[in-house]
């Protein structure tokens, strides 16, 4: 493959655009509601009114709008003018669809009518997003290799194989300020940068895909949308950092992903991107897929690790970090899924580009997956420092039937909920990090005055005490434990005395526990302690020995009858 | 061999680069409370328990993996490092059936000297009283999962030491426990050398030779009379 295959590839691919391009929703969540029965009578009914070739009914990734799928998007060129094969969908945004309504669908293109639901394009849902990350996401075919190369797919790589140094590269990422969007908001420059100062023979570069976060699913959207984005991102880490060798870990509950990753790394493979001597330069580079087995602690990086290797996922204490000794002891590279896909759009379009979007200390966008009480239950990217009001109320469309929202839980069971009263903070690492959360991979679940916040806490923590790996007692134990007395005050059993102990365990547990999950564990029961105080408080029994501290030093009286 | 100079309480210590907090903290004579740790094999940092403070670090580090370095000035002991220990044993204690009084260790187990050295006299917490098993197939020790802390003490000796690889872990959370083989009763584990260095490394009573627990002792009948009657003839009062 040299530059000219490249070109030819994708210049064939856009001479084969049809007039119309029908887009039809094949990722995980509108495939649920079958919008592949939707796909086939698509195809049935262009072949039924004999318009093979001017209509192309194409499956592609997540067209955002999660709750109202199936989504089918109908593109005509105008007349005279041909239809672009990857610009953003203009044409209208048919929701619901089932397959009996494919032929109305059909039949629109030659002027009929159809009853089909239809979206709203000028809905602030969409035109408040900015796209990088999903930028072909609903718009290219996932499962065809040409149709992300049409969309400028592998450019960047050639650039960077052909043109650029390893310490360019590491220059370009570290300029344009990129961090890392598993959650902890590593600078992903000097996390390249580590490990390519190491001066090991074998290195490694894994992708991070296992999300396990409950109610976030931006991975498994970019996974099944655009999967040679993650691809190409990868191995312009692994040149940078000069490992030969990638493994994508990515969680066997994602089925769907897991099979467009292998069709992606199949053809990439036939086409000289991944293997030896891409693009006719020295750089050899091999991915391999890990499947996980269920672990939610198998997203922590040294158990990730331990889990590729074949050995039982449990955390091991850090340093050494993964950049120095990893992976069979050799220098490793973690990615996130949404951080590698942010690389080579960042080398096409230049650090500076990049750098312009966002904050001062955090640049370019995130993807949230929103969910929960809220009316428009879908994908969104946005620019760093988008306020929480707009991305869940002029976006997400506030609460459904009239509701008020009360809490928006983000980064998952490792962060907190924002109070209704902070909707006004810009969505940044720093911001969040104040408020007693974390950006997290992307989340956001919004609540609404139903919820009551001691069964948020405790769903999260009974979601840590079972995915716990039981290595260290803190988090084995401790989770149990503070499982039990956040029940005990919802049974309205507890007294101000637990009240204090289950502070006392969100402490320890978050200073003494061996890894990511147990550190974080309490974060849920400490942000709503800090904000919905009075939920618990309501539920409290009367301690006549707990005294005015609640350490159980109480009047004489009231310890009398203990003695 | 590079040296390194750090205090350790007050106390100025020399030690390798290569060596653990730990390790030099225990040469220079200073006691710092372990369970997980084991001369002899690998640092696993579970327990929790080896915790100290270094100044200018935020997060507390575990002695047992964390190599000494210049200038560092470590506490092994404070407030709130007491207080964390205490309650990492209370924990203990709560999760699983831990009951001195009937137990094989009884007086020789590290939990229970732990627990009197940290001054942990109660338990906050709610026992757990889970049901777990006794496998007892094995024709010379026993375990005794009531009295595991998880440490994987055995896991290690057993891997590294004998080689055999025959204990392991399976299960995750509160449900996690030391199996034999492919989980299959110990007497029936092929791959057991019957060496015995996991009941050696047991810092508690979970692993134990057969014989010696309280169940297994053999009543003497003869001592009946000796029972009701030394106090009689003064046969209690030491000479």
């Amino acid at each position: 493959m040299v530059i000219d295959d490249l070109v030819a590839i994708a210049e064939k691919e856009r001479a084969a655009q049809k007039k119309h391009v029908i887009r039809c929703c094949m990722a995980a969540g509108c495939m649920s509601s079958d919008s592949k029965g939707v796909k086939e009578a698509l195809d049935k009914a262009v072949k039924e009114a004999g318009l093979e070739d001017q209509v192309e009914v194409r499956g592609v990734g997540c067209m955002k709008l999660c709750c109202q799928g199936p989504l089918v998007q109908v593109d005509s060129a105008a007349e005279g003018a041909t239809v672009e094969v990857n610009i953003l969908g203009q044409g209208p945004l048919y929701q619901k669809v089932t397959p009996e309504d494919a032929a109305s669908l059909i039949a629109t293109l030659k002027g009929g009518k159809t009853n089909v639901q239809m979206g709203d394009p000028k809905d602030p849902f969409f035109t408040e997003q900015f796209s990088i990350v999903l930028a072909n996401s609903g718009i290219v075919n996932p499962e065809r290799i040409e149709s992300y190369i049409a969309a400028d797919g592998y450019q960047a790589l050639h650039d960077v194989l052909r043109e650029m140094t390893p310490k360019e590269v590491l220059d370009t990422i570290l300029k344009s300020g990129l961090r890392g969007r598993g959650g902890a908001g590593y600078p992903t420059g000097l996390k390249w940068a580590t490990v390519a100062k190491t001066a090991s023979p074998q290195k490694y570069v894994i992708c991070n895909a296992d999300e396990g976060d409950p109610g976030a699913f931006m991975d498994r959207s970019v996974l099944e949308s655009d999967p040679h984005s993650v691809l190409e991102g990868m191995a312009i880490a692994a040149y940078a950092v000069g490992a030969t060798q990638g493994f994508v870990y990515v969680r066997a509950e994602y089925p769907l992903a897991i099979s467009r990753l292998q069709t992606a790394i199949k053809q990439a493979k036939q086409h000289g991107l991944l293997g030896s001597g891409i693009f006719e330069s020295p750089f050899n580079f091999n991915i391999d897929l890990r499947i996980g087995a269920g672990a939610f602690v198998c997203g922590e990086e040294t158990a990730l690790m331990s889990s590729v290797e074949g050995k039982r996922g449990t955390p091991r204490p850090r340093p050494p970090f993964p950049a120095e000794s990893g992976l069979w002891g050799s220098p490793t590279l973690i990615n996130n899924v949404e951080t590698l896909a942010n690389v080579a759009p960042i080398i096409r379009k230049g650090a500076e580009w990049f750098a312009g979007i966002g904050t001062e200390k955090s640049k370019g966008t995130k993807v949230f997956a929103l969910a929960g009480k809220i009316t428009n239950t879908g994908l969104i990217e946005v620019p760093m420092g988008t306020t929480l009001r707009k991305i869940v109320e002029t976006m997400g469309g506030g609460a459904p039937d009239g509701g008020k929202i009360k809490a928006v839980q983000t980064g998952g069971p490792s962060g907190g909920c924002i109070p209704a009263e902070a909707l006004d903070t810009p969505v940044d690492y720093d911001s969040l990090t104040k408020l007693g959360s974390i950006m997290g991979s992307g989340g956001m679940i919004v609540m609404d005055e139903t919820t009551r916040m001691v069964d948020v806490a405790r769903f999260f923590m009974e979601f840590c005490m079972d995915e716990s790996c039981g290595k260290c007692i803190p988090c084995r134990a401790g989770t149990v434990q503070m499982h039990n007395l956040l029940t005990k005050i919802l049974g309205r059993k507890a007294t101000i005395r637990d009240l204090k102990k289950l502070e006392e365990l969100c402490d320890m547990v978050k200073s003494t526990s061996l890894c990511g999950l147990g550190q974080t564990a309490p974060n849920p029961v400490l942000s709503t302690l800090r904000f919905f105080r009075n939920e618990y408080t309501e539920l409290l029994q009367e301690d006549l020995y707990a005294g005015p501290n609640g350490n159980g030093n109480g009047t004489k009286e009231a310890l009398s009858p203990m003695i | 061999m590079a040296a390194k100079t750090l205090t350790i309480d007050g106390k100025q210590v020399s030690a390798d680069e290569s060596v653990t907090i730990l390790d030099a903290a225990t040469d220079a004579g200073i006691k710092i409370p372990t369970l997980c740790h084991l001369d002899g094999v690998y640092d696993v940092g579970a327990c929790r328990l080896c915790l100290v403070e270094v100044a200018g670090i935020s997060k507390l580090l575990p002695a047992c993996t964390t190599k000494v370095s210049e200038g560092m000035d470590i506490k092994t002991d404070s407030e709130r490092l007491r207080k964390y220990r205490r309650m990492t044993l209370e924990l203990l204690f709560a999760e699983r059936n831990h009951v001195c009084a009937v137990c094989v260790d009884n007086g020789h187990c590290e939990l229970q000297a732990l627990a009197y050295s940290q001054g942990m006299d109660h338990v906050r917490y709610d026992y757990c009283f889970p049901k777990w098993e006794v496998d007892n197939t094995h024709t010379l020790f026993g375990m005794d999962h009531n009295r595991c802390i998880l440490c994987t003490r055995c896991v290690r000796v057993c891997w590294h030491i004998e080689g055999a690889g025959t204990k392991n872990v399976s299960g995750r959370g509160g449900k996690a426990r030391i199996i034999t083989d492919l989980n299959q009763p110990w007497g029936t584990a092929d791959t057991c050398t019957k060496c015995g260095k996991c009941v050696m490394a047991c810092p508690t009573g979970a692993l134990f030779n057969k014989g010696s627990t309280v169940g297994e002792m053999e009543r003497d009948r003869t001592k009946l009379e000796f029972i009701v009657t030394a106090r009689e003839k003064k046969q209690w009062i030491a000479d």
